[in-house]
């Protein structure tokens, strides 16, 4: 069987509403008779993970929103009455709270994925590039999410990373003050991250919507990277590729489930549970796991490393704002990456060293992950400073050089061809 | 103008501490983690003690609260440790809370009641301080979720006081030296003491069996949901399980029709 799809035939109230506003057809169109490629593996189901975590949230979030109160003198007690006095409070907060982690988790796989298989070719760059937008979105709203149960990591997080964009020359110290409301991460603070903090979401919403109508002109890449040529390579969204989702939605919610039941606070940091307080420092400030990558990037810019001094100092850059360029280049060069990719090879099935290439890729992002946690010391910095390099020669020097030098293996004629005779 | 300044101020001082804290390292003193202990309340099953959550408030009680609030918790709480509201009343009642205005406009104090917040033990901090030598004597409410290891870190550090720090260790005379306090200088006295507490079911007071029991005790005050969060858990995860298996031979049956 393949894919079709007959024009649907609706009758009643849905053809008297579809005629005027063609809402049932655009349905049908989109998540029934779509054809997806038959090849399509389970790492296809992480967009549709991913947009069912955008919704937990947004329900969660406004739920939270209705018994939250963003002022400092109250904040972290709201917070504290949600999880003790409001009937499934725990239950709500827990699942926003480990929602936020689970959004990453799933958005970094989809991610992977994309970088894997080439699904950020033509004519598929634009979908990518709101792909990424999306991601700084999330950092944002999940950032500002942090700040709101005014612990003292949502403190002292807020100061360090706003306190980044003073860096920047002549407007620095004005944004941060327009950042903070006043002089200090405070109250204002407090109150535009929450109003912030309630706009993202819906931001990004918007966004998810381009980026599916970007997906839905070429329609989805599939593990062998090569197009479908016509209705036998394809199946129908509906109930093909949904079945699939399912049990990917399975997995993902018993991960979910045993997090939010059974470790709810594994993933956060204990000194969030200390009300705020300007006047004492926790020794050791680090921002949520999901940051942490960006986080050693940022730190690797130290007075004397050698990158520094050759790359930026000479330009008058310091090294503090070195490493907040380096941090929002590492967000643009995978923005990028439909450029820097040279192959004319999408899936790294047939790449036998781009292949590696990512897997190595992969490995280094946890490196710096794993050392974004650490205190500022030796042997992390060195670890940190030599995975940023390669974060950075992954991109712009390994993908344009191994497209040009790398001999891809033979691609299948069609998917149908590689299904029957797979090439490894 | 005093305020801009103060603020202003707050502001440097902010700025500074936050790129100390980023650009150097921490430079606290570490103390070694705190040995695993086997609880009651702990893994998937694990469900508090009972017992041990009431010797725990016992203790919480005699000892701990004359220093310590326990400021998110309400007297009516106490209905989960098993005592009736004729007793939650009785206890509530010693302490005694400010309310008002009465209907000349006079604020007056009356007996806290169960739907109370526990009585602080003192008005605000500078009191606080002002009495302990200068420290604050921190809110054990949620303790036990505000440390690493948090229930393993309490008991270690009540049961980890040492009667002399180790030779060439500085301390001043509002300081004790605990093994397991970060710097190692702790400004609290060993509150725990053999037999310090008589308790009701005859269990023997030991330093500690009383650790373990305020241990258990303070891990309800900052997770008075678990027990429930968990057997919800096990019925979630159960349907989550049936829920593949039904998503699985649905995929199976549904794909069959292609080949
Ligand atoms: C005489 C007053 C007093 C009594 C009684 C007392 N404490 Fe303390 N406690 C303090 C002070 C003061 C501090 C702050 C210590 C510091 O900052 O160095 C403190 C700190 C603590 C800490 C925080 C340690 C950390 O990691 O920051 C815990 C936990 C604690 N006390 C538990 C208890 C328990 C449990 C009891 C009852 C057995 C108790 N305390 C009895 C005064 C007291
Ligand atoms: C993109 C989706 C979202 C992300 C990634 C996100 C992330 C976060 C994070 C990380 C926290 C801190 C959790 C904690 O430690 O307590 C948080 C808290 C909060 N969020 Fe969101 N959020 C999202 C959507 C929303 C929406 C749509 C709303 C409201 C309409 C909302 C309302 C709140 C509130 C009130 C809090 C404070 C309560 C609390 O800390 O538990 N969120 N969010």
């Amino acid at each position: 069987m393949s894919s079709t799809s007959p024009d649907p035939e609706f009758t009643g109230v849905v053809r008297w509403i579809d005629r005027r506003l063609p809402i049932f057809t655009m349905m049908h169109k989109e998540y029934k008779a779509f054809p997806v490629p038959k090849n399509l593996n389970y790492f296809w189901s992480f967009g549709a993970l991913a947009s069912i975590t955008l919704i937990v949230m947004i329900a969660t979030g406004i739920i939270l929103a209705m018994q939250y109160q963003p002022n400092t003198a109250l904040a972290f007690d709201s917070v504290e009455r949600i999880m003790r006095d409001v009937n499934y409070g725990w239950l709500i907060r827990y699942i926003h709270m480990n929602g936020a982690s689970m959004f990453f988790i799933v958005v970094y796989i989809h991610i992977f994925r994309g970088l894997y298989y080439g699904s950020y070719k033509e004519p598929r760059e634009l979908l990518w590039i709101l792909g990424v937008i999306i991601l700084v979105l999330m950092m944002g709203a999940a950032f500002m999410g942090y700040v709101l149960p005014w612990g003292q990591m949502s403190l002292w997080g807020a100061t360090v990373i706003t306190n980044l964009f003073s860096a920047f020359p002549l407007v620095g110290e004005d944004l941060v003050t327009l950042l903070w409301g006043g002089f200090s991460v405070d109250n204002p603070t407090l109150n535009r991250f929450f109003a912030l903090h309630y706009l993202l979401p819906f931001v990004i919403l918007g966004v998810v919507v381009l980026h599916v109508a970007a997906l839905h002109i070429p329609g989805s890449n599939n593990p062998t990277g090569i197009e479908p040529k016509g209705p036998q390579d394809t199946v129908n969204f509906h109930p093909f590729m949904t079945s699939k989702d399912m049990i990917g939605i399975g997995f993902y919610l018993l991960l979910f489930a045993a997090l939010v039941f059974f470790a709810p606070n594994f993933l956060g940091h204990p000194d969030n549970y200390i009300p705020a307080n300007p006047q004492v420092t926790p020794p050791h400030i680090v921002p949520e796991w999901y940051f942490l990558p960006y986080y050693a990037i940022l730190r690797s810019f130290t007075d004397d490393w050698w990158v520094f001094l050759v790359v930026f100092s000479w330009w008058g850059v310091d090294a503090k704002l070195a490493g907040v360029l380096a941090m929002f280049g590492s967000l643009v060069v995978l923005a990028l990456v439909p450029w820097l990719d040279t192959s004319r090879v999408k899936s790294a099935r047939y790449r036998p060293i781009y292949k590696w290439a990512v897997a190595l890729f992969v490995i280094n992002f946890l490196i710096l992950g794993w050392v974004g946690g650490k205190e500022a010391e030796e042997p992390y910095v060195t670890i940190a400073q030599l995975s940023t390099i390669y974060y950075f020669l992954h991109f712009l020097v390994f993908m344009p050089v191994i497209g040009w030098i790398e001999r891809p293996k033979p691609l299948p004629s069609s998917i149908s061809q590689s299904v029957l005779s797979p090439a490894e | 103008m005093l305020t801009s300044v103060k603020t202003l101020s707050t502001a440097l001082g902010l700025a500074l501490a936050a790129t100390l804290a980023w650009a150097g390292p921490a430079s606290a003193a570490k103390a070694p983690p705190p040995p695993s202990q086997n609880w009651s309340f702990e893994g998937v099953f694990g469900k508090f003690d009972r017992a041990a959550k009431q010797r725990g408030f016992q203790v919480y009680t005699e000892v701990c609260a004359s220093c310590h609030g326990l400021r998110l918790m309400s007297y009516r709480n106490l209905s989960a440790l098993g005592y009736t509201d004729d007793e939650i009343k009785a206890y509530a009642a010693q302490f005694e809370v400010q309310d008002g205005p009465d209907e000349f406009g006079e604020m007056f104090f009356r007996p806290a009641e169960p739907k109370d917040r526990f009585v602080e033990p003192f008005a605000n901090a500078r009191e606080a301080a002002a009495a302990n030598g200068g420290a604050v004597p921190p809110d054990l409410t949620l303790m036990t979720k505000a440390r690493k290891n948090g229930a393993d870190y309490l008991y270690a550090l009540l049961t980890g006081y040492r009667d002399e720090a180790p030779e060439g260790f500085e301390l001043s005379d509002t300081q004790y030296y605990n093994d397991f306090y970060p710097g190692h200088a702790i400004a609290m006295a060993p509150p725990l003491w053999p037999d310090g507490v008589e308790y009701a079911d005859g269990t023997p007071a030991t330093v500690e069996q009383q650790a373990r029991d305020l241990t258990t005790f303070l891990s309800w005050t900052a997770e008075p949901e678990m027990e429930e969060r968990k057997s919800m858990g096990h019925a979630v995860i159960l349907f989550i399980l049936f829920f593949i298996v039904v998503a699985y031979f649905n995929k199976r049956r549904l794909w069959a029709q292609l080949h």
